[in-house]
């Protein structure tokens, strides 16, 4: 309880500090009868990786559609650095939680196909596609074809993919719940390094709590039935000790243990 | 297969088969068969002749025609049907009617409609192929993974860039398989053309042979016409195999 008010607190301060990249007012989502989301409101501020974690049927991957453009809310209304979202827009980009791979193409036409669907000219995007190929580590996998790939070097091309745009957000849909336990560690440590050099704000869904609280600025706990945000939590003291000590530091394994006990109950 | 231990190339069976033929023929069992050898002296003596090269120019030329607005139609209305839940509902039924008619049936009808000439014949090719690949083509589309149409939405494609980005190369392994049945069942519908409606190419040369009871001739060019249709349903069949690696991981 007194963890939930300090959270509290420093969200407050950092909002009005950094401002949201994204926002979210009043969203619902029906499917038919169905209620997805019920009148969700979230603030995700710039610069910062926000997780949306909660058991299955929370409604998570609903809100990252929603944000993305992919899916419209049935009321309420997301902004994007301001503006109104009405659609997927060049200010987002997505990363899947399949990969969504063209099995057909190489790595290098993968990576480039954001670029290509924007208008980029051949040349200019095989160019930035190279760069980022590189920069995930796939240097020397141009021309590979994804079922060569391993799973782990698949969401690498999904993710220089996402990157190569150069969106403001970049939505993740368990970008890591397809992957290995050892290669999901290198990619959290990986994902930390780039929240910190790019400057971009990250939407992270996922279901693994610990995961969550690893690599997030900022956690909304998404509860089901009705879909709703329980509580938001801002990790303060372990972000800045490198990564090897998060695991071990007091006010991680404390905000694990907490967002456990909250969710055990919806959990069947 | 293996026999004693040696690997039998592909297609062994077929001098099993000519053997047997052979031996029909040379047994002189029904005039219907002649040796096979003598089929292929035939073939050889008239393959050369004018008669022939204008019967394969002919039945190429309304054969080609009429696979090309078969593929071009069928996968383009099959792509169409498996994204668009309306247009499936419409036009599913009369696919799957004509695929099971009896086309030669409508082949009068398609004489009063377009005349006697080479338009009805390659519209009647068109016919006997175009159903099963708008079939497949569909088929291909309605078994794509929703990730990727959500991916290439996420980054702005058109309906035009999803149509040849994402639906035509994820529905191609089926699109080949159309295809490729289409193109066996357009070589029936292209001699049944010339049959019926005007008795040009290898049509004429099966009503003469037949009509005069020349049986090696009948036979090679029945065989110039299996070569074919058999040669391009293997190229198919090859390219086929060579998108399969994705087929399984769509």
């Amino acid at each position: 309880m007194a963890m939930s008010q300090i959270n509290h607190k420093t969200t407050e301060k950092n909002s009005t500090d950094i401002g949201s990249a994204v926002s979210v007012q009043n969203i619902s989502k029906n499917y038919g009868d169905v209620e997805a989301l019920r009148d969700m409101s979230l603030e995700f501020p710039r610069g910062q990786l926000t997780s949306l974690l909660g058991p299955s049927g929370c409604g998570k991957t609903t809100l990252l559609k929603i944000i993305a453009g992919l899916l419209e809310p049935t009321s309420g209304h997301v902004e994007v650095n301001g503006i109104n979202v009405s659609g997927p827009g060049p200010d987002r980009a997505f990363v899947f939680q399949d990969f969504a791979l063209l099995p057909w193409a190489t790595v290098l036409k993968n990576v480039a196909f954001g670029l290509q669907m924007r208008g980029v000219a051949a040349s200019e995007r095989e160019a930035i596609a190279e760069r980022y190929i590189k920069s995930v580590g796939l240097a020397g996998f141009e021309n590979s074809y994804p079922h060569e790939l391993s799973g782990g070097m698949r969401q690498r091309v999904g993710l220089a993919r996402a990157l190569s745009v150069d969106a403001d957000v970049l939505l993740m849909d368990e970008p890591f719940s397809a992957v290995d336990e050892q290669t999901r560690r290198k990619f959290q440590e990986d994902l930390l390094s780039l929240v910190r050099d790019e400057n971009k704000t990250f939407i992270f869904v996922t279901h693994s709590i610990e995961e969550a609280v690893y690599v997030s600025d900022q956690i909304a706990i998404l509860l089901p039935r009705p879909s709703r945000v329980s509580e938001i939590i801002r990790p303060s003291s372990f972000r800045n000790k490198g990564v090897d000590n998060i695991r071990r530091d007091s006010e991680y394994l404390d905000i694990v243990d907490n967002i456990w006990s909250s969710l055990r109950t919806y959990v069947e | 297969m293996y026999i004693f231990g040696y690997r039998l190339p592909g297609m062994s069976s077929l001098v099993v088969w000519g053997f047997l033929w052979e031996m029909i023929g040379r047994a002189d069992v029904t005039f219907f068969v002649p040796p096979l050898s003598e089929v292929f002296t035939t073939l050889y003596s008239i393959i050369g002749t004018v008669a022939f090269k204008n019967a394969l120019a002919e039945t190429a030329y309304a054969f080609s025609l009429g696979v090309f607005f078969a593929v071009t139609i069928g996968v383009i209305i099959g792509i169409l049907m498996g994204k668009n839940r309306l247009l499936d509902e419409l036009l599913l039924p009369w696919v799957n009617v004509f695929l099971s008619a009896p086309l030669t049936a409508l082949v009068p009808v398609l004489m009063v409609l377009f005349g006697f000439g080479m338009k009805s014949i390659i519209i009647t090719t068109s016919l006997f192929a175009v159903w099963i690949i708008i079939l497949n083509s569909r088929a291909g589309v309605k078994q794509i993974n929703r990730s990727l149409v959500e991916m290439a939405n996420s980054f702005g494609a058109s309906p035009i860039d999803a149509f040849f980005k994402i639906y035509f190369w994820a529905a191609l392994p089926e699109i080949l398989g159309g295809v490729r049945i289409g193109i066996i069942r357009a070589v029936k519908g292209v001699i049944i053309g010339q049959l019926l409606i005007s008795i040009v190419g290898f049509g004429a040369l099966f009503e003469l042979y037949s009509a005069n009871f020349l049986m090696g001739h009948f036979w090679a060019v029945l065989l110039v016409l299996f070569g074919l249709a058999f040669s391009i349903s293997e190229f198919l069949a090859y390219l086929e195999r060579k998108v399969a690696y994705y087929a399984a991981k769509r």
